[in-house]
């Protein structure tokens, strides 16, 4: 049975397991440190390399602020030529933050995008990772279509009865056009 | 015979869904799909072992005025373990659990089987509960979610059977009370019809 | 203007209890009877606004600088515990009457995960509100929408309990009495509070 309780075994005690607890916690968290920066590192590299051309090396990474907002973004090149690069931009949706990667090329054109959070409805909103909506972004120009759903005079197909969503996905589409713009004026001053 | 018994009485009898409506909270916020539901299970049933034998083998040295915060800094340390182990390996299913994987510290079925077993039971015999219990918890998971994946999303285990959609309401919200609510009243059909 | 919307939020479209699915045990265990369902509310609210400031307050001017964040589900728990025995010692000696009508529940409280779960939402989800940028909530947005949560909990709470009154003097079918068609109940009353999402 279990041990008399006095005021000095008590305190004892707990202090003891507390003790171990963050011991054995310390160690956990060293040994599984790196693990978890390589899986979120994969994490990042897998979904800038589906939204960018095919590239060598690593995506090298950066933040611009523009307008007041700073947004991380990665470029990736090949034959020493910058090819792509992947903005991660949010806009919010019906249910939280929606959260995109946006591959651009260097002609200004968008080659793909990919959902890399979101809150949205399932089965109505959350529809906006699946291809049958999210491919329509591939190859857009954005100098020939409007980012915007159609109900608002623009391009993008809406997600049934999800408009809410749709135009928060266009608009973290076409925060990225906007970003892109400034990372190329930026580079073009230097 | 007796570990056996063990590990097999959570399944039904002392089934921790189903029949003693135990850590609600996971059962009803994880389960939007079958794998979901088995992984939030799966992640439960080893924090339930750990835990388990920890406390099975420090009991006898914890003063009983302080065992139940005792128990929760254990129970606590292997939740955070299991998070680092997740983060690490299975970054996909930690971020769909989200936030229910540090809730495992407070889900009642983990520190009710320390009070009610682990701490007057020899390790090996709380090893089996917790394994028993655990599957019991994961069983019930899986079928909550299976049932409301095939309704909802017309899918089982990711595997699209049907066109376009199924019965939203069952992904969200209220269908996870309508399917549980369901469930037990079939748990309790059937297993009166054959014990009484 | 984004306090209210905080408010909303967290009372109507993201109702802890029917739609996080947080404080479940607590919603189907102690829902029978509405003075009881008011007293759990009442001792929830309390525990969930100081919970909330406090691990607000440990995380970040502890465990940040300290750059043990691993440590935060273990602290957590622990401050918690540790607030509930408080609240019932200071309670017990300042407010006998109060005690008398929440006493009851406060050790139920330490393994309410709406507890734990709002103090561990504030650190770590990022919230959006009115359109405005996501971003992790400062300390009054945080207890704000700790004390807004806990009042969505009370409302949910009641309006159970109300509810289960009613059925309670309704023939059920056997194999549905008890938690069964309390579930259903719960389902019903889930659906009408999805009226409310995409309200903010």
């Amino acid at each position: 049975m279990a041990v008399q309780s006095s005021f000095k075994n008590m305190t004892l005690c707990l202090f003891a397991v507390c003790l171990v607890a963050s011991a054995l916690l310390a160690a956990v968290y060293a040994i599984t440190k790196e693990p978890i920066e390589v899986a979120e590192h994969n994490k990042t590299i897998s979904a800038i390399a589906q939204v960018v051309p095919e590239f060598e090396g690593e995506p090298v990474s950066d933040t611009i602020e523009v307008s007041g907002r700073k947004y991380p973004y990665y470029v990736v090149s090949k034959g020493g030529q910058p090819v792509g690069y992947a903005i991660n931009t949010s806009s919010v949706g019906y249910g939280g933050p929606l959260s995109l990667m946006v591959g651009m090329t260097a002609d200004r054109v968008i080659y793909n995008t990919t959902v890399l959070s979101q809150s949205e409805t399932p089965g109505l909103g959350a529809k906006c990772v699946e291809p049958e909506f999210a491919d329509q972004f591939r190859n857009w120009n954005p100098e020939e279509k409007t980012l915007a759903v159609t109900k608002d005079g623009g391009d993008v197909d809406a997600i049934t009865a999800s408009t809410i969503t749709s135009r928060a996905y266009s608009k973290a589409v076409e925060t990225a056009v906007t970003v892109f713009d400034a990372i190329v004026s930026i580079n073009k001053g230097e | 015979m007796r570990k056996f018994q063990l590990i097999t009485k959570g399944f039904v009898k002392e089934n921790p869904t189903f029949s003693l409506l135990l850590g609600m909270c996971p059962t009803l916020a994880t389960t939007t799909s079958a794998i979901n539901g088995m992984s939030m299970g799966l992640a439960t049933l080893f924090v339930l072992v750990l835990s388990n034998m920890a406390i099975s083998a420090t009991a006898p040295y914890i003063p009983d005025k302080v065992r139940i915060p005792a128990y929760i800094v254990i129970i606590a340390a292997f939740v955070t373990i299991l998070q680092f182990v997740m983060q690490a390996f299975t970054p996909d299913i930690y971020k769909t659990l989200g936030l229910f994987i540090p809730l495992i510290v407070v889900n009642c079925i983990v520190l009710g089987r320390a009070e009610a077993f682990a701490n007057k039971n020899s390790v090996l015999d709380s090893a089996c509960d917790g394994l028993g219990i655990g599957i019991g918890f994961t069983f019930a998971l899986t079928l909550l979610g299976l049932v409301r994946e095939i309704l909802g999303s017309g899918s089982a285990f990711n595997w699209k059977f049907i066109d376009g959609d199924g019965i939203l309401v069952f992904v969200l919200a209220p269908g996870a009370f309508m399917a549980l609510a369901y469930l037990i009243v079939l748990f309790k059909k059937v297993t009166s019809g054959k014990g009484e | 203007m984004e306090y209210i919307l905080i408010i909303i939020s967290a009372i109507f479209v993201n109702n802890i209890l029917l739609s996080q699915f947080m404080g479940i045990c607590p919603f189907l265990g102690v829902s029978n009877k509405l003075s009881t369902a008011t007293g759990m509310s009442g001792a929830v609210c309390f525990v969930i606004t100081l919970a909330t400031l406090v691990t607000y307050l440990f995380q970040y001017y502890v465990l940040v600088p300290l750059h043990i964040e691993f440590m935060q589900t273990i602290a957590f728990i622990l401050i918690i515990a540790a607030l509930v025995q408080m609240v019932e010692i200071v309670l017990k000696k300042v407010s006998p009457a109060l005690y008398q009508a929440l006493g009851i529940f406060l050790p139920l409280i330490t393994t309410n995960c709406a507890v734990l779960g709002v103090a561990l939402m504030v650190v770590t989800n990022e919230f959006t509100y009115g359109g405005a940028e996501p971003h992790k909530l400062n300390l009054g947005e945080s207890v704000v929408f700790a004390f807004a949560t806990s009042l969505g909990f009370g409302l949910a709470m009641i309006l159970f309990a109300g509810l289960r009154e009613q059925i309670a003097l309704n023939k059920v079918p056997k194999p549905f009495k008890g938690i069964p068609i309390a579930l259903v109940t719960a389902s019903i009353l889930a659906m009408a509070f999805m009226g409310f999402s995409g309200l903010v």
